[in-house]
């Protein structure tokens, strides 16, 4: 004997609305918060905290990036230095940047430690990139936040 | 009078959307957002200004009036061991802070130079603990609305000590 079924043939009809809403919502938080300026900022190197570093207002024109781990490898776009060798290397960043119509004085030298570097070992940086006349340089800090 | 037009009567029909693609496309987008989210916290800066030593070989006014000395010793560890501040040794960061706003305090006249200060740390100190000491020295924090006070803006490093 069959019974009808009618009743089971009915189309169920969900409303998305509300979730299309969401998830729209969801892309355009994520959009917002992406940022794809990872290339100078390396896994390895953990800043030291700082209440009063403070992040820059406005962009700086011609910087050279160097990073420094804890066991004295410079990074810099991209390559692994050992510090002792890092000489050549800063006299073609130089002669980059007098391409670009600047010169090395005018230039920033940002400088991210990792925390746990021995300060001399930045000093060496310092020193190296003094000879090749840079002259303006920035720490970089975390930002302590209570 | 109106006729049965059935043109008019398809126009009544109701339309269906095709969501699924639009909702594939969505969660895919959605999913890669997510996937490249990545929560950095904020860095911030600390300007010196540091010529080369042979650019400016006689400085007369260093003569003059050489920069006040912070010293940092270190242990084997690069651990902090010792803070002084003019030879005069402290126990705390905070006390290094105390001596410092004394130090502009009474150096604070419109004839005088601008204080100027020089970090002399060992060559193990754990770069961390130098941030700190330039954080006491730079300024801090007012208690009121959390802006930054300026205490010594000269701020310079010593030449390198020997591993």
């Amino acid at each position: 004997m069959r019974l009808s079924s009618n009743k089971t043939k009915k189309i169920l009809e969900c409303d998305l609305t509300p979730m299309i809403d969401m998830t729209f919502q969801l892309i355009a938080f994520f959009m917002v918060l992406i940022n794809f300026t990872r290339i100078e900022h390396d896994e390895k190197i953990q800043l030291p905290q700082s209440e009063l570093a403070k992040p820059p207002l406005e962009r700086i024109e011609h910087s050279l990036t160097l990073q420094l781990t804890h066991d004295g490898i410079v990074i810099l776009s991209g390559k692994e230095v050992p510090l002792e060798n890092i000489s050549p290397h800063l006299t073609i960043e130089a002669n980059l940047l007098k391409q670009f119509g600047s010169v090395p004085q005018e230039a920033t030298v940002i400088i991210r430690a990792h925390k746990e570097a021995p300060t001399g070992t930045v000093q060496e940086l310092i020193a190296a990139t003094q000879e090749k006349k840079f002259q303006n340089f920035i720490l970089r800090a975390k930002e302590k936040v209570y | 009078m109106r006729f049965n037009n059935p043109e008019i009567d398809k126009e009544h029909e109701k339309i269906d959307l095709q969501m699924t693609p639009m909702i594939d496309i969505v969660f895919q987008l959605l999913i890669f957002f997510i996937m490249t989210f990545n929560i950095n916290e904020q860095e911030g800066d600390f300007h010196i200004k540091m010529p080369a030593p042979s650019d400016n070989p006689v400085n007369l006014l260093d003569d003059l009036f050489p920069p006040t000395q912070v010293r940092l010793t270190a242990n084997e560890e690069g651990e902090l061991s010792g803070l002084f501040f003019d030879g005069k040794p402290l126990t705390s960061m905070d006390e290094l802070h105390h001596e410092v706003l004394q130090f502009v305090n009474s150096s604070n006249s419109p004839d005088n130079e601008p204080p100027k200060i020089e970090l002399d740390c060992d060559y193990s100190l754990k770069y961390s603990y130098t941030v700190e000491a330039m954080t006491q020295i730079s300024g801090y924090r007012s208690e009121k609305d959390r802006s930054i006070v300026n205490l010594v803006e000269k701020l310079q490093f010593a030449p390198p000590r020997k591993k």
